[in-house]
């Protein structure tokens, strides 16, 4: 499995053709306490980039964009009832979708760890 | 504004050395958030203490033997017979009966002590040094303000200075507070009890930091500071009134005296006062979403039907409402509590409804 990130603060760890999708722990501990979450439904589409849903903190509403095309295959409902799950473990159990991909080379476009750190250091 | 002219507050270093993130707010570089974070210092305000950095709001001293008349030409308020020690909640107005800002003024006995908004001292010092005949302006340049907020608000400062325990809300007076001469005013701007301290710059830190010592107080910044004043129901100059909206409408009849409702004599009583006889065709209401998506600023609030009734002025999450809250004006046939309203958030139309405020019960030592 390989982990990528976007220049939007996602992380997207690929197994096959299925990816999880999370913001990052920098992008957590930047928007603040996180009270609100809202999320696409399972077997929406969206092109790379498209925004496929929203966090709220106390400070700001942030949009999430899509690292990849594809189809919500889970999408992590638990962070809807309990948005603050995003602050404890943003990389972890906090995901927030498993997305079918569309096209594998999108992945092309996306950074690994080492070129993330040097993004937000 | 360049970094090299965002003003600093006396305690900048002690914010430096307590971890705050710093913003720059109306010029100034002010701390958002401690590392506690804006929910936790938010619950501490209303636990136990806060300890706020209020240095970049203009301290004025008002000097002259009808200074008091002269106020009341500027605002619609008594100030004329306030009494020694105590302190009121007014507002500048405008020609065309609209907020020019708001502030609260102090009968320190031989003079007004008047603090208005950072952002409007440019505005408000030349229109008092203009405007208030035969008196003598003057702001104070050399003192911080800090704040200290929450139930443990009184423990906090007493300890240094008893006097402060038997002050009430909205008395003010001057003591001995840690060897330095201080003016002690028993009010605030989270809706709990609570003081704010002008003190002399050079001990401002020295002073902090002996209240920190307190375990029960931190530093709390201006993130947490815009959440307890929404919940709190009080009204944020810039966001919830400005220029264009009158007192009436704002629902700040309460501050606007029966002897100055009677005999006019400010500015924009024409308007003001016929709103009071008529009511006002929009009103500043609390509006609570009924989901869990925050309203913020410049929502649009719509009727059951459809049709576009008003905005949302501030909007955010309100920690010990433990969910969103908003203040926002609406058409005035919305505006009775309990009238079901949708807001348009992101294209998606939520509900909600309109509520009484404040959102947290307001814990003043009266």
């Amino acid at each position: 499995m390989s982990k990528y990130f976007s220049e939007d603060h996602e992380w997207i760890v690929v197994d096959g053709d299925v990816a999880t999708v999370g913001i990052t722990e920098h992008a957590a501990q930047q928007l603040g306490d996180i009270v609100f979450v809202e999320l696409k439904e399972v077997g929406d589409t969206f092109d790379q980039n498209d925004e496929i849903g929203v966090i709220e903190s106390v400070k700001a509403a942030s949009e999430i964009y899509a690292p990849v095309g594809g189809e919500v295959v889970e999408a992590n409902d638990d962070l809807t009832d309990n948005p603050s799950l995003l602050n404890a473990n943003p990389e972890g159990d906090a995901w927030l979708y498993k997305i079918k991909i569309a096209d594998a080379s999108q992945l092309d476009a996306l950074m690994d760890q080492d070129a993330y750190q040097a993004l937000i250091a | 504004m360049s970094a090299s002219n965002i003003k600093k507050t006396p305690l900048y270093d002690l914010h430096m050395e307590l971890g705050a993130k710093m913003v720059e707010f109306a010029g100034w570089s002010m701390p958002i958030n401690y590392p506690m974070g804006i929910m936790g210092e938010h619950h501490h305000c209303r636990n136990k203490a806060a300890l706020f950095d209020v240095s970049h709001m203009a301290q004025v001293i008002v000097r002259g033997e009808n200074r008091a008349k002269a106020f009341e030409a500027l605002v619609p308020s008594n100030i004329d017979g306030l009494p020694v020690g105590k302190a009121r909640y007014t507002f500048f107005t405008n020609d065309e009966g609209g907020i020019m800002d708001d502030l609260i003024v102090s009968n320190a006995g031989d003079y007004l002590f008047v603090v208005v908004n950072a952002a409007m001292r440019d505005q408000d010092i030349p229109h008092m040094k203009n405007n208030l005949t035969g008196c003598e302006v003057i702001e104070i340049t050399d003192h911080a303000l800090l704040a200290i907020q929450g139930p443990a608000a009184e423990s906090v400062v007493a300890k240094h200075a008893p006097a402060a325990a038997d002050l009430k809300f909205m008395e003010t007076m001057e003591v001995d507070f840690l060897g330095t001469t201080c003016r002690i005013s028993r009010l605030g701007y989270t809706g709990e009890d609570g003081y704010e301290i002008s003190i002399p710059q050079g001990e401002a830190t020295r002073i902090a930091k002996i209240l920190l010592e307190d375990e029960n107080l931190a530093p709390v910044g201006l993130g947490a500071r815009d959440s307890l004043r929404l919940e709190a129901g009080l009204c944020l100059y810039g966001n919830d009134i400005d220029a264009t909206t009158s007192p009436v409408e704002a629902q700040l009849n309460w501050a606007m005296q029966k002897r100055r409702r009677e005999e006019g004599g400010f500015p924009g009583a024409d308007r003001i006062l016929k709103e009071l006889a008529e009511g006002p065709t929009r009103k500043l209401v609390g509006i609570q979403p009924l989901g869990r998506a925050p309203a913020r600023q410049g929502v649009e609030v719509v009727s059951m039907d459809g049709t576009s009734i008003g905005q949302v002025t501030s909007g955010g999450f309100g920690p010990t409402f433990e969910g969103p809250v908003a203040l926002g004006y609406v058409a005035s046939e919305f505006a009775a509590p309990d009238t079901d309203v949708q807001l348009s958030v992101r294209g998606k139309l939520l509900p909600a409804k309109i509520v009484k405020t404040p959102f947290v019960q307001q814990n003043y030592k009266r």
